[in-house]
């Protein structure tokens, strides 16, 4: 630490090099003969140029204690503002403090489309989980989290349904593979919701009735827009 | 009330009092202040939220998490691992923390209070032209031992401290606990030596080892020891940065904090768990107590109150030598009762603390950590030989000060 602030460039200019010493390339000392592109170049070593450290003591001190002061006296920037990561101007002389973090439960940002939250499963029409038991999601799945336990059964010509279907939250690795290998839309990912803290292991397993309530928690709709069989439009479109 | 002040002028109750008024409440809100205030310097917010359930609005901006973390601590497994040495693994963080409480000792923490002369305005020069009169006769001196070898004694208590972290080393069966443990004990030895030279100038331009005696005296004799220019920081600021360097690596903390490394490399108490650990943890608050209150005593003037002598603020006036003590007398004096100025100087004792404590933490997050051939050039390459000269230094000023009558 503090060892060089002045730096220099290490290899060929590239890498740690400041900008302008880029531009300019490192100092050649001789160029082969044979090869022009073979050179022999000045390395510039970082120097131990103060060895009391206190030169560069100063100059953390004064960035950290500047960063204090601020987010000591400073007032906090409003929730909503934070939220979008928008920049407010101050309206009276205490400037606004840089601090960015959220108060989670009771402030809110807003997730991307695409954020895999908590495991859903969607229903039919009737109110059925639309999982056919198809053992697609337990096969791709690399935590090996899902447990499906497959049932026969005669419903709208679908011969069979999980009897048991369980996602042990603990050990997911919230990649999304399930979603995307499944064939007929029954689990997705887009509740937005966090796995909840649990006091066991145990509680973290999530039953077949548990995921198909995720929907109403996370205010979604249950059913999905996809039709069974794959007639109508793709529901990714 | 004669038992009564002889009671409270017991080194017992008098050790009670600093220890349970003054250090564990700041080594348990700097277990706070720590997190807070990194927070701050990283633009973030820290712990904020710790509330009983049964009153979840009393959040005090999250100073309750230090309950919390006792409470976590002490309910925790304490888990002993096999093989290791049973006596030396409980033994060692009791003498992590024991030492340092007993430092506390030779901190004086406040004025000497006459108790006949509370409800009145003490009269310095009375007091040095007959210390035994009535308003005199007793007295309650704000420091529990006041011995001439007071520093000495602080170096030498705290070198047991030491055995703490080696002996936790050694007793856990592990060999990371036992490297670090080694790191600790060589940290310790190198620092050590420039931490006493160090402050070898301030004793030589006081004359005197005894922190009380530092602080009622101060540098020169023509100035009032009140007087924040007769405060050593000004006379020895060399020292100050000196003793400080080697202060904060005696405490272990970033950026000297190689015995403990904690995330990084494994320090010697990782085979400690719930509150065996927690003596560590705390032994390191309170020792950062500890070196915020010799810092304060030896370079701020310890408990006095700029420009507050005995009987008040007094602004100019000039010192006079009675009876071998030297009173500030003449100036413009602004008369406050004898009780303030006691109580005005304790709070100005805990004020200063505070804020070098605070000075500390700020450290502690700014500079990353030392390489270990980096801590050890500092240390006997730079810090030891800075410290000799500066002793010569200020022989040197002490023997001219002498000569020409300067202080």
């Amino acid at each position: 630490m503090g060892a060089s602030t002045d730096g220099g460039h290490g290899h060929g200019g590239h890498g740690d090099a400041e900008p302008g010493d880029a531009a300019a390339g490192p100092t050649v000392i001789s160029v082969s003969k044979v090869s022009p592109r073979v050179r022999t170049i000045a390395v510039v070593r970082p120097t131990e140029h103060d060895v009391t450290y206190l030169e560069a003591t100063r100059k953390g001190l004064g960035v950290t204690l500047r960063h204090f002061m601020k987010n000591f006296f400073g007032r906090r920037r409003p929730a909503e503002a934070l939220a979008r990561g928008e920049v407010v101007t101050a309206k009276s002389f205490i400037p606004w403090n840089e601090i960015e973090t959220i108060q989670y439960p009771e402030e809110r940002t807003h997730y991307p489309e695409r954020f895999r939250g908590l495991h859903r499963l969607m229903q039919r029409d009737d109110g059925t989980v639309r999982c056919v038991a198809c053992m697609c999601c337990p096969t791709v799945c690399p935590a090996n989290c899902i447990t499906i336990i497959p049932a026969e059964i005669d419903e709208h010509g679908v011969e069979k349904a999980p009897a048991l279907f369980e996602i042990d939250e603990l050990r997911c690795v919230v990649c999304g593979l399930c979603v995307e290998a499944c064939p007929c839309d029954a689990i997705r990912m887009d509740s937005g919701m966090h796995a909840k803290p649990v006091e066991e292991r145990g509680h973290a397993i999530m039953t077949r009735e548990m995921l198909l309530g995720v929907s109403g928690e996370a205010g979604k709709d249950p059913k999905s827009t996809a039709t069974q069989g794959g007639e109508g439009p793709a529901w990714r479109e | 009330m004669k038992t009564l002040y002889t009671v409270l002028d017991h080194p017992a109750t008098k050790w009670v009092f600093i220890v349970f008024a003054l250090v564990m409440p700041l080594a348990s809100l700097l277990t706070w202040a720590e997190r807070r205030q990194s927070a701050m310097m990283q633009d973030r917010l820290g712990p904020n939220r710790a509330a009983p359930t049964f009153a979840p609005w009393l959040k005090l901006k999250g100073i309750l998490h230090f309950v919390a973390d006792a409470i976590k601590m002490i309910s925790k497994e304490d888990f002993i691992p096999g093989n290791v040495h049973r006596g030396l693994f409980t033994l060692a963080p009791l003498l992590a923390i024991g030492p340092v409480l007993v430092a506390f000792a030779i901190i004086p923490f406040g004025p000497t209070i006459y108790p006949h002369a509370l409800d009145g305005t003490l009269d310095p020069l009375a007091l040095a032209q007959d210390p035994g009169g009535k308003d005199f006769l007793d007295s309650i001196r704000m420091q529990v031992a006041s011995f001439d070898y007071g520093l000495i004694f602080y170096f030498a208590v705290l070198t047991l401290a030491n055995y703490g972290g080696t002996l936790a080393g050694w007793a856990s069966y592990n060999k990371w606990a036992l490297l670090g443990g080694l790191r600790s004990s060589s940290q310790m030895m190198s620092y050590e030596v420039a931490m006493g030279l160090s402050l070898m100038g301030c004793f030589l331009l006081v004359g005197s080892l005894e922190p009380g005696y530092i602080v009622t005296a101060g540098a020169s004799s023509k100035l009032s020891p009140s007087n924040p220019l007769n405060w050593l920081w000004l006379w020895q600021f060399p020292a100050l940065i000196l003793f400080t360097t080697a202060s904060i690596a005696e405490t272990k903390r970033a950026p000297f904090d190689i015995p403990e490394g904690e995330p990084e490399i494994i320090g010697y108490f990782v085979e400690y768990s719930g509150l065996r650990w927690g003596l560590f943890f705390l032994a390191e608050f309170i020792e950062i107590v500890f070196v915020a209150a010799v810092i304060t005593t030896v370079f701020f003037g310890g408990w006095q109150v700029p420009f507050l002598d005995g009987d008040g603020f007094r602004f100019g006036g000039y010192m006079v030598e009675t009876n071998g003590q030297l009173v500030s007398t003449g100036g413009f004096v602004l008369k406050v009762p004898h009780a303030l100025v006691s109580a005005l100087q304790v709070g100005a004792f805990g004020l200063k603390v505070i804020l070098v404590c605070w000075f500390q933490l700020l450290v502690r997050w700014t500079l990353p950590r030392f390489r270990a051939d980096q801590l050890m050039n500092l240390g006997w390459k730079l810090l030891l030989p800075l410290a000799l000269a500066w002793t010569m230094v200020s022989a040197l000023f002490k023997l001219a000060a002498m000569y020409f009558g300067w202080v």
